[in-house]
Order: structure tokens, then sequence, then C-alpha cells
């Protein structure tokens, strides 16, 4: 990075940290930092998405589909997120590839599982072993993102649910009384209100969301955790920069980042909140519409 | 195909999770694996996760209620501490603190820590702290004892102040005043949040083995088991539901249980007002 940095072995400690901090290795895992936060941005709008199905099927009239989204809802709360974590990147992964071994091999003999082997034609890779890299990391990154918004869409399903049953039946009811189908009372009158009432729940979610993005390291993805225990384990002298066992500082400038995390959302959640209740029939509106600006 | 009869599965793998010396020495391997070993090992690695969960829970249940009247109390000097040491454990994820806690225990004993008695000089080992069974648990007790506290906290909060003055009329102070008003009320108001947390915490101890805690002589809890059988048969069809299915049922227990006190907790309030402790599974953490 600096032009001072070819020989670190001699540097006094300021422009040896400095060179250190702004190694290759480092720049990566500065990176990962941007890895972590995509994986929240997309996760987030992505889980919602899987929590509006899921709250729409549990609210069906039709029976197998609303037992459907229940099922869905109390399945990921009795088991630990972690589990889905492991089993759905792999399970699909093996879906997939299955599947696309019918499409693609149709007249191989042989069985696909072999003991202790899933073996599949080369055609029915995915991504093909002849893929560059960038692809097979993009693939992992998106099963991911998949297991991510499996679990938190459950999560949400069940907040969206419970924010489309508190809205006062008396409101929908006057919609209809103003002879507006059922989409549309859904749609003018259900879908603004429930926010309100969703919104605590939702706030939650992120934050569980927040905490749970260390958790793509055992998804084999070079994320922060996973460079944060490269870096810091002990460097003999062979390395550029050799430093005993470091990982403990590692860690710590993790656990502070996902402080701030956690705390800054706290901060943009309340502001919301403020927002979204104006003009609300809650408590807090009330207090709101009382005494000004509250 | 395996060469065991179930009932020597049991009895090679039934509490292989707590050592060696407890079973079979070796884990089954490849094709070696059969459908009892899975059922039976990943059986005995939930001796971890209740253990884990059972004593954190119940050791932070009396850290927590200090730490809610700390929070709660005027005095700076009690409630600063209290509030920091929430927001510590429940602002960061409980991967980065397991992480943290072990790399902290690995430097312990080669810093070495004298505890000076005066007279004599007590060199602590704290080499013990780097094994799962009491690091861990460490991080579970300190993690659940913040979200508990803060769940208690609300609850201290939102006790109604007609009980507060009925007790003040009484002429209850101090110790009497809160082991027969604070506490119970608080205790109610707390209880299904409580349940959940939990529940939270028993689903967490699965992050045990994959968090730095080495799982020595390939003794660990229910999950460890279930991503090495799906490893070594490449099928995560069958280990992982086995470790659902088992999680599912002691959620149900967790439930039925804290349900019981729940009703010991609301024996007094008449029978049409008392609160069944209904489980809409909230994700409130």
């Amino acid at each position: 990075m600096f032009s001072f940095c070819a020989d670190p072995s001699a540097l006094p400690t300021w422009q040896w940290f400095a060179c250190y901090l702004t190694s290759g290795t480092h720049l990566a895992f500065y990176w990962s930092f941007g890895t972590v936060l995509l994986l929240m941005a997309l996760a987030a709008p992505s889980a919602l998405l899987f929590g509006f199905g899921g709250a729409l099927a549990a609210r069906s009239h039709i029976l197998p589909v609303s037992w459907i989204g229940k099922t869905y809802v109390a399945m990921v709360r009795g088991v630990p997120d972690i589990i889905f974590f492991l089993f759905v990147p792999i399970a699909v992964d093996q879906a997939v590839e299955y599947l696309m071994h019918q499409v693609r091999c149709p007249d191989w003999a042989e069985p696909i599982r072999r003991g202790s082997d899933f073996v599949v034609c080369a055609a029915a890779k995915v991504p093909l072993s002849s893929a560059p890299r960038w692809v097979h990391d993009v693939y992992a990154f998106a099963l991911a993102l998949l297991a991510f918004s499996l679990v938190f869409g459950a999560f949400a399903a069940n907040t969206l649910y419970g924010a489309m049953q508190a809205v006062p039946k008396a409101q929908l009811e006057t919609g209809e009384s103003y002879g507006m189908s059922r989409a549309q009372v859904f749609r003018r009158i259900l879908l603004p209100q429930m926010w309100v009432f969703a919104l605590p729940g939702l706030s939650n979610l992120w934050q569980i969301l927040i905490k749970a993005t260390p958790l793509l390291f055992l998804l084999g993805i070079q994320d922060a955790v996973y460079w944060a225990r490269e870096l810091g384990g002990a460097k003999t002298s062979l390395f550029t920069y050799p430093h005993p066992d470091w990982r403990l500082w590692y860690f710590l400038a993790l656990l502070v980042f996902y402080l701030l995390l956690t705390w800054a959302s706290g901060l943009v959640f309340e502001r919301l909140m403020h927002r979204v209740n104006h003009g609300q029939a809650t408590a807090a509106g009330e207090r709101q519409r009382r005494g000004g600006r509250g | 195909m395996s060469s065991r009869t179930c009932f020597e599965s049991l009895q090679q793998y039934g509490l292989r999770a707590l050592g060696r010396e407890f079973g079979a020495p070796l884990l089954p391997r490849g094709a070696d694996i059969s459908l009892c070993d899975q059922i039976v090992l990943i059986g005995s690695g939930l001796l971890w996760n209740v253990y884990f969960a059972v004593v954190a829970v119940a050791l932070a249940f009396f850290f927590a209620t200090a730490l809610a009247l700390g929070k709660n109390s005027h005095n700076p000097l009690f409630q600063r501490p209290s509030a920091a040491f929430i927001f510590l454990f429940r602002g960061s994820p409980l991967f980065i603190q397991f992480f943290l806690a072990y790399e902290t225990f690995t430097l312990l004993p080669r810093v070495g820590i004298d505890v000076n008695l005066g007279l004599v000089t007590l060199a602590a080992d704290t080499g013990w702290l780097t094994r799962a069974w009491a690091g861990a648990l460490f991080v579970l007790f300190l993690n659940t004892a913040a979200y508990t506290a803060e769940i208690f906290y609300g609850a201290l909060r939102s006790i109604p102040r007609g009980d507060l003055e009925a007790a003040d009329a009484y002429g209850m102070t101090g110790l009497t005043r809160f082991r027969r008003v604070v506490w119970p009320t608080m205790l109610r108001l707390a209880w299904p949040s409580y349940t959940n947390e939990a529940i939270f915490l028993f689903h967490a101890t699965t992050l045990v083995f994959f968090s730095g805690f080495p799982a020595w002589q390939q003794s660990g809890d229910a999950l460890y088991y279930a991503r090495y059988f799906a490893d070594q048969t490449f099928n995560p069809f069958v280990s992982y539901p086995i470790v659902a299915a088992y999680f599912v049922a002691l959620t149900l227990v967790i439930i039925m249980g804290f349900g019981l006190v729940n009703r010991r907790l609301n024996r007094h309030l008449p029978r049409a007002v008392r609160s069944r402790l209904k489980i809409r599974p909230q994700f409130i953490r």
C-alpha cells in the first residue's frame, strides 16, 4: 500500500502497523464486512417476502393452504435455526443436482446415492466444475441467503400474521360496507394499517438477523469471522508480518462492529416507529396527538 | 450395511457423548452407519444441550433478577453497570461472544492467575475454562442472564401501581415488600417472555461446538453428531430431521414445564381471569 512497505521487518512500530493493516489479506477482511452487510440487505427483503407468503397462507380460507402456512411457522419455531442453516444449503444443492442429473443424463444407469456418496454426472454439477471461482462463490452465497430467508421468513410470517389480526375488525367491515372487494379491503385498509403493529416485531427480527450473520462462517463463506480467525492466528517469522496470537483483538473488533450495528439500527427503528405511529388508533399514536410532537 | 443391532448401538453409543470411556471409543464411519446409530448417538449428544440449557437458565435466573433490580435502581452505581452489561450481551452475537471467551480463556493459563491471600499465593488453574462444559456454560449463563434481565426489567416497570401502593399501605418495606409483592408480580408478568427466552437459549446451545470450543474425544452435542453423520454419509436428509425432531419434542417439554409454573404463579386469580400460558410463538429476543 505505502512505498515504505517493501521490507516491513525494519520498520518502526507505527509504520509497521500501517503496512500490516493495509496488506492484501486485510483488505479482503475489510471487504468481508461488505459481504455481511450485503447478506443483511438482501436477506431482509427476501425474508419479508417469504413472511408475507407465509402469513397470507396461514390466513387463507382454503384449509390445506392455511395448514401449510401454520406448519411452516411452527416448524421453524421448534427447531434451532442453526440446523436450518446447515441443512438447507446442502439439501437444496443435492436437490438441484439431482434434477439436473435427470434432465441432462437420462441414460445414466448407476444409482446416484452409493453407500456414502452422492454422484451425479459431470454435466449435472451445479455450478459446473469448469466454472470460474466467482460463480462458485456466488452460488454458495445464494444458498446461504436462501437458508436465511427461509428461517427469518418464518419469523416474519409470524409477526405479520399477528399484525394482520391486530388491525381492528370494524375498520375492515367498514371497508366492506363501502362495497370494496376483499382484495381492495386488503390493499387499502389492512396493508397500510398493519405496519404499526408489525414494526416492533420486525425491528426485533432485524436485530436477531444482525446477530445471526456470523453464522455465515459455518456455511464456508469467507465472512468477517473467517478472516478474523485467519488473520489473528499466530504467524511465524516465515510470514511478512510475524505476530503472536492476536485473535482476541480481532474478535474484539468484530464485537464492536456488531454493537455499533445493533445500536444504530435501534435508533433508526425508534424514529421509524415515531413516524408510523402518527395518526394511528393506538396508545402511542394517541400520545402523539395529544402531546403535539410527543 | 451395519453389523450392529439396535440394542448394540444403544449399548455402545447411548452415553458416548459423555466421553470415550462411556461407550465405543470410535464413532461409526461411512457405510457402517445404521439408522439406529444415528438416532442413539444424536440422542446421546442431546445430554449436552439439556445440561447447558438447564444449568445456564437456572443459574442465570438469580443473576438476572439482580441485574434487573440494578437497572431499575435510581443509584447510578448499580444502574450504569447493569445497563452496560445488558447492552453488551444483548447487542452482540452469541457466536462472537463464544469466540471471544474462548480466546480469552486460552490466554489465561499463560498469563497465570495468582490469587494473593495475604500469606499464601494460590496459583489458580484456569485450564478447565477452555473446556466446553465450563467455558461455554459460562458464556451461555452471562448471555441468557442479560436477555432475562431485560425481560424482568420490563416486567418490573409494568407492575401495577396499585399493587405497590397496597404494599405500602400495609406498611411493608424493603425485603418483605420485594418478596411478597414486587417479585411475584414481576415473575407473573415476565413469564410468557421468559418461556420464550428459555426456548431460545435451549436452541442456542447447539452453537457451542461450532464456536471454538473443541469437542474432546469426539464427544459433542446433538448437532455436532448430526453434522458428523451428514458429512460421513453425505446425506443430510436423515440426521438433520432426527435432530430437529428431538428439538421439537424437548421444546414442547419446556413449554409444558413453564406452563405448570405459570399456573402456580397465577393460582390466586379467579379462574376466569387466570391467563393460560399462550404460546403464541413470539420471536422476541
